[in-house]
């Protein structure tokens, strides 16, 4: 017997090793690949790899402030490099809006729209790929490719697609962070559905329920919790999703960061990217707590 | 149904205070949620003023990028400024130099035009349907015959005389052998008839006739316009709309004419290639057997060579971007898992008992996690020059600190008893780890992975269009021009193979390592 185990033992340590290098000479031949396609050759570029830093640092410590809040620099010349004010967007008389936190609160716009509407048709159509909602398979199996499309769908496709149509904006970034999250929520939800409990199902059956009753009795009161909190989830990756959509043309932060970094503003980008920084930890932190106070210590399980 | 007394009633609710008590607050958060989003979405509506937007959408142009995916236009221009009517097909046209489609027939006679006018050659327009003149006649045969305007009794089916230039000592003209009509036969019986100085278009039984008058270069229809076309002002040109079949525009000097096929056209091969225009048993054959193409290499080579280098679908390219791609991903995930593994086993609290120390470094990796992946690809594209280097540092950046964050919660979580079993047994601390702590955590630590694997696949696509590498560069360059939509639906349904293929590997491996069903 000990030799059985000792063999079966062998076989599977055979077995990891093959895997292992499988995956090192996967891994070498991405490495070579990546940087013979690359512009740069890493080694070339490694002693450049932290010129960034020095595109970041401000004249002053307080250039960052004045970035900003909009105010002006004793450094303006003339050039838009140090031209804060000229992003002002007044509101009301003298009072106006720094224009990156103008800026930041598109993009969060966005990402709170984009996921409203995912919430609202993944919700819809979340009953209608749940095995113990849906009796018809082709009905089922229909709902779940249509979202399992909407999920892989390249999201920079679908924001060109309507940047041609709509011109420059935001609002093609909607579309293209909402139809994403349709799909992902419409995915988590109607496995969320699938393990619920079908005992109120049944009795609203027994009383003579019908189809839609049943959800909105039998299902929804138990599930809200946990869309409630997987709309918190995707309510975080589409901040991060906006702003990189952004960056590409659909407007808000994003666009304001690369134009920054690619002309060499230094108090303007580090500015920027502390208000990011500091804006995804808020919706980060706001969402945890949230979530936690909804369901309890489950939400931060992991699951897909 | 029995009915229940009210003495029940009571009794069931005094034992449910609960359900039958709740605070205002819950019992009206379904109305109170729909108000705020209500109010929230006019908000929004305000703040992007997405009325106006949508509104002034060029929707007529979405529906031609839309057809465009799946197929094509040919659109070659039909001019009579000179009077002798001249078929044009732009430069890279997708049916190649000089192309005789059988969708248009032209009828050749004798022609009246300028004798300055630039002479053309009938032959180039030509199409094999038509009852034209033999190729050899196709020469002009009118060469000298100089006819005046009042005395012209030659049977020319259309008179023409050429007044644009008014200083051109006038009635001087040539008669020569030419094209005087072209028919554009689109699908679904929509025919367009062009004679110099008459269009008529029919489409579904109606019948618009479009005079040209040269001289004053203007466009009048006869009757009443019909529901497909449109005429901005008066003798302004009109444009016609046939659906998907196409479009035309008519002017006083020229048709433009819109014909759209189905389907991708030189997929395999462009125009140039030697292997262009031949039904797929041809090229097969040539491939298998058949005379060399070219006399150094074999047909099958050149053939793989035209396919990869197709000037129009850039294969060879795509391909190596969609790799990109798929390399940034990969090797981005696995570094970062190999970076975080060891790192959380310090950052976990019940594993590495110093406060400090697990502070840190998970302020670290939440440093790491916030941080946009944009960002750190904006750092890296200038870093390393665009390319998959910097996708794979976005990345690998990136997912080092959700993977650190997500192991150390995991370690955080396991259950205790295993790692006191070998203890017990006197096993040095990193004996413990191996065989008290990794196994209990590896399934979950590489069915994390696999999952961010699968979502970076998809992320890698869209920082690629900032510059750090893989297909999302080539994408957004095809859509820019608005004029490759063809393209964009072939890269995405690459894309779309990938994610599919990838998201039932790592699906498969993930419920065989969880050992769920």
């Amino acid at each position: 017997m000990e030799r059985h185990w000792r063999q079966l033992n062998n076989t599977r340590r055979l077995y990891t090793i093959l895997g292992l290098i499988g995956l090192a000479f996967a891994l070498t031949a991405s490495l070579w690949f990546a940087n013979e396609t690359n512009a740069g050759k890493f080694i070339d570029r490694l002693p450049h790899l932290f010129d960034f830093v020095g595109d970041m640092i401000p004249r002053d410590a307080f250039e960052l402030w004045r970035a900003l809040f909009d105010l002006e620099s004793p450094y303006y010349d003339g050039s838009f490099q140090y031209d804060y004010p000229v992003g002002r967007v007044y509101i009301w008389g003298a009072f106006y809006v720094p224009e990156y936190l103008y800026k930041m609160m598109e993009t969060l716009n966005i990402a709170v729209l984009a996921t409203f509407v995912g919430f609202s048709f993944g919700f819809m159509l979340c009953f209608l790929a749940a095995k113990n909602l849906t009796r018809s398979r082709w009905l089922r199996f229909a709902v779940r490719r249509f979202m399992e499309v909407l999920r892989a769908f390249p999201e920079i496709v679908i924001a060109g697609f309507f940047l041609a149509i709509f011109s420059l904006g935001p609002i093609p970034a909607i579309i293209a962070v909402a139809i994403h999250s349709i799909g992902a929520l419409g995915k988590m939800y109607f496995e969320v559905v699938e393990n619920a409990d079908m005992k109120p199902d049944e009795g609203l059956r027994a009383a003579g329920g019908n189809w839609i009753e049943r959800v909105w009795f039998g299902i929804v009161p138990q599930v809200m919790p946990n869309f409630i909190s997987y709309f918190l989830l995707r309510l975080e990756i589409n901040v991060r999703a906006s702003t990189i959509i952004g960056a590409v043309g659909g407007g808000g932060i994003g666009e304001t960061l690369r134009l920054s970094i690619s002309r060499g503003h230094e108090a303007k980008t580090l500015a920027i990217i502390l208000l990011l920084f500091v804006t995804i930890i808020c919706v980060d932190q706001f969402s945890a707590w949230l979530r936690k106070r909804i369901v309890g210590n489950q939400a931060f399980e992991f699951g897909p | 149904m029995t009915t229940l007394a009210a003495a029940q009633i009571d009794d069931i609710e005094r034992r449910h205070p609960d359900v039958f008590h709740q605070p205002l607050v819950k019992r009206f958060a379904a109305p109170l949620g729909m108000i705020c989003l209500a109010l929230y979405t006019i908000y929004v509506w305000w703040f992007f003023s997405i009325g106006t937007v949508v509104a002034n959408g060029n929707w007529n142009l979405a529906g031609n990028y839309l057809a465009d995916w799946v197929s094509y236009e040919v659109r070659p221009d039909i001019e009579y400024e000179s009077g002798d009517i001249e078929i044009k097909f732009p430069r890279f046209s997708p049916l190649g130099d000089d192309p005789h489609p059988d969708w248009i027939e032209t009828r050749t006679g004798s022609v009246t035009v300028a004798a300055d006018a630039p002479r053309n050659d009938p032959s180039k327009a030509a199409s094999d349907g038509s009852f034209m003149s033999p190729a050899s006649s196709a020469t002009r045969t009118g060469d000298g015959e100089f006819s005046d305007m009042s005395s012209n009794s030659s049977a020319t089916s259309t008179e023409i005389a050429v007044k644009k230039n008014v200083f051109e000592p006038q009635s001087v003209t040539e008669t020569r052998n030419g094209i005087t009509s072209a028919i554009v036969m689109y699908r679904g019986g929509t025919r367009l008839e062009v004679a110099a100085d008459e269009v008529s278009v029919t489409r579904g039984g109606e019948t618009l006739v479009l005079r040209i008058d040269r001289t004053n270069e203007n466009v009048t229809p006869q009757g009443e316009l019909p529901r497909w076309a449109v005429q901005k002002g008066e003798g302004l040109k009109v444009f016609t709309y046939f659906g998907f079949a196409g479009r035309a525009e008519v002017k006083w000097n020229e048709v433009k004419v819109y014909r759209r096929f189905l389907g991708w056209e030189n997929f395999w091969f462009d125009t140039n290639s030697p292997f262009w225009g031949k039904s797929s048993p041809q090229v097969v054959a040539l491939a298998l057997s058949g005379e060399r193409v070219d006399l150094d290499r074999a047909n099958i080579a050149v053939m793989w060579d035209n396919i990869v280098n197709n000037a129009e679908w850039q294969h060879g390219d795509v391909w190596i971007k969609l790799l990109q791609t798929i390399v940034m991903a990969f090797v981005g995930t696995l570094f970062a898992v190999l970076i975080a593994f060891p790192l959380s086993f310090v950052a976990a609290r019940n594993v590495t008992p110093n406060r400090f120390l697990n502070q840190v470094l998970k302020r670290v990796f939440d440093f790491l996690r916030s941080v946009d992946m944009l960002i750190w690809a904006l750092f890296f594209t200038r870093a390393f020059g665009p390319g998959p280097l910097a996708g794979i540092s976005a990345i690998f950046f990136t997912d080092a600190g959700t993977f650190g964050k997500l192991y150390s919660e995991t370690l955080e979580n396991i259950d205790d008893k295993q790692r006191e079993g070998v203890r017990s047994v006197g096993a040095s601390p990193a004996a413990v780890q191996r065989f008290g702590v990794v196994p209990q955590v590896l399934p979950v630590f590489i069915s994390q992975a696999l999952y961010f694997w699968e979502s970076n696949t998809r992320s890698a696509t869209i920082i690629g269009a900032v510059g750090a590498g893989g297909i999302g560069l080539k994408l957004w360059e095809a859509m820019r021009t608005n004029a490759d939509w063809e393209n964009v639906a072939y890269m995405v349904s690459l894309i779309l193979v990938v994610v599919f293929v990838f998201d039932n590997i790592s699906n498969a491996l993930r419920s065989r390592l969880t050992g769920d069903t």
